[in-house]
């Protein structure tokens, strides 16, 4: 296969700065959020996100222990989370939560998130920002903000990685 | 080789499935490094759902799976802690009371198994006075049954082996520049032999032994174990210090001085703990005899992470069992 026939892999930092104006022209309409990155790839976009809107803190959310293949994996699918552990230096009760991740693609994790958020208190209002999504929905989630909608081979995964520098790239790996 | 070495290589082997993973946890005995850590590395994970913010301290791991605790022997503290970290997980809970049950009547351990597998059991927290117990019991049970060693005889006691590493890494962080020092009752204590087990297989370069020599396993220097007639010379410059119950019963039966004498000549004093670094641990795996091993100064002191040990071993052993019954 040449080159221009394999499958277009989306450029991260053009997704950021999309996913980044939509999240700005939010606060200039005077909303007021926290954002809780989904562990791992999404705590990075988070974390960037809080620094270029600046917001003083950001949650980080790890969906481990309400994974839905538990039964099938094992805490095997731990390790996706790269021992991070869910840290929400706010409020949860009452407040209105941007969850954050790099993919979306089942829903699967977003439900799993929301059981995670909701241990922690009653969220006055929930909404979704991913950098892309890839849309192969098996849940009824959606995206509030997203970077793009993109579409890469059913066969490879998604793998977003950060620079020393802070810049964001996709790669593909195969499943 | 004698029935006691047959039981041990058994053990090792039989707690792995076909793929070389965990699935039910009887010794550490032969448990490699990277069972260790990823034990460890999950259960840091675990400490996070008992921490204040969370509201719902419990998450749903083992919801609709069953857990049986069989003790045969008494144990307030880890009965306890295997019952709030299955709770924890969701799992339902049954605490068998076998003083009352069928086996006092004479029905044999592996009848008692057969009928609780017949109920649904998922998990046996087996404690057992007789070496080897929780190893037969995995033996018989199918495959679907996962069996976690709460104690055997003089044998090991794994989980406990496994919270004590949880806190010398959570204070020391690396096992390869410690020195941990284990006083008292080894020849008895399945504390100590799972954690000279783990620190061996952990790469810790120096691990001593005080005590009297009634009280010290023969083959101690063949596990690399450096042994110390002395506590003074013993505690000099060690990074963890564990004292370990000793139990009435040796003192009845001659093997050690009687109380306040074994006190004066092995009991953890604020003065001997000076030998050690100034920032060693103190631990013990409970229940405590003050002023027996331990001093109460020290016990209460500054530099005792006992309670810890409590706090992180119900962190642990949800560790343990979501990693057993996910295998």
């Amino acid at each position: 296969m040449s080159a221009e026939n394999l499958p277009h892999i989306p450029f991260a930092e053009d997704l950021y700065q999309t996913l980044l104006q939509q999240l700005k022209q939010q606060q200039s309409l005077g909303n007021k959020f926290e954002l809780a990155g989904l562990a791992s790839g999404g705590a990075w976009v988070a974390e960037r996100l809080a620094k270029d809107l600046g917001l003083p803190l950001y949650g980080v959310i790890n969906v481990s222990f309400h994974r839905d293949d538990y039964a099938e994996k094992g805490v095997k699918a731990f390790n996706s989370a790269e021992g991070m552990s869910t840290k929400l230096p706010f409020d949860v009760e009452g407040a209105h939560v941007i969850l954050v991740d790099d993919v979306l693609d089942t829903g699967r994790t977003v439900r799993a998130a929301l059981n995670e958020l909701f241990d922690y208190g009653r969220p006055a209002k929930v909404d979704l920002a991913v950098l892309a999504d890839r849309h192969r929905r098996q849940l009824p989630v959606d995206a509030t903000f997203k970077g793009a909608k993109v579409s890469v081979a059913d066969d490879q995964i998604l793998v977003l990685d950060q620079a020393d520098d802070g810049q964001f790239l996709f790669t593909t790996e195969t499943k | 080789m004698t029935k006691i070495a047959k039981i041990v290589k058994s053990a090792s082997q039989l707690q792995l499935n076909e793929q070389g993973e965990l699935t039910h946890l009887l010794t550490l005995e032969g448990l490699s490094k990277e069972h260790i850590f990823h034990i460890l590395d999950t259960a840091k994970q675990f400490v996070a759902v008992s921490e204040s913010d969370r509201e719902v301290k419990k998450v749903p791991l083992l919801r609709g799976k069953n857990v049986f605790n069989l003790f045969f022997e008494n144990s307030t503290r880890t009965r306890t802690t295997f019952e709030l970290a299955a709770k924890r997980l969701s799992a339902d809970v049954v605490n068998l009371d076998i003083q009352t049950s069928s086996t006092a009547k004479g029905e044999t351990l592996l009848d008692t198994i057969d009928n609780l597998v017949a109920m649904q059991a998922d998990i046996f927290v087996v404690r057992h006075k007789t070496t080897g117990a929780a190893v037969e019991v995995a033996a018989h049970v199918p495959p679907h049954v996962h069996v976690i060693n709460a104690g055997d005889g003089t044998n090991q006691h794994p989980t406990q082996g496994l919270l004590d590493m949880y806190t010398m890494r959570h204070f020391k962080e690396d096992f390869t520049k410690i020195k941990v020092a284990i006083i008292g009752d080894i020849v008895h204590s399945r504390v100590a032999k799972s954690n000279i087990h783990a620190l061996t297989t952990l790469g810790c370069p120096e691990i001593r032994a005080i005590g009297p020599e009634s009280l010290l396993p023969k083959d101690l220097n063949m596990m690399g174990v450096k042994i110390y007639n002395n506590i003074e010379e013993g505690l000099k410059d060690v990074d963890v210090v564990m004292t370990l119950r000793i139990q009435k019963e040796r003192m009845e039966a001659g093997q050690v001085p009687e109380g306040d004498e074994f006190f004066k000549q092995w009991g953890l004093t604020s003065e001997r703990l000076k030998l050690a670094k100034p920032d060693a641990i103190v631990m013990h795996p409970g229940p405590m005899n003050r002023g027996v091993e331990i001093d109460s100064e020290v016990a209460d002191g500054p530099q005792a992470v006992i309670l810890k040990q409590v706090t992180f071993g119900i962190a642990v052993r949800m560790a343990v069992m979501s990693i057993v019954a996910g295998n």
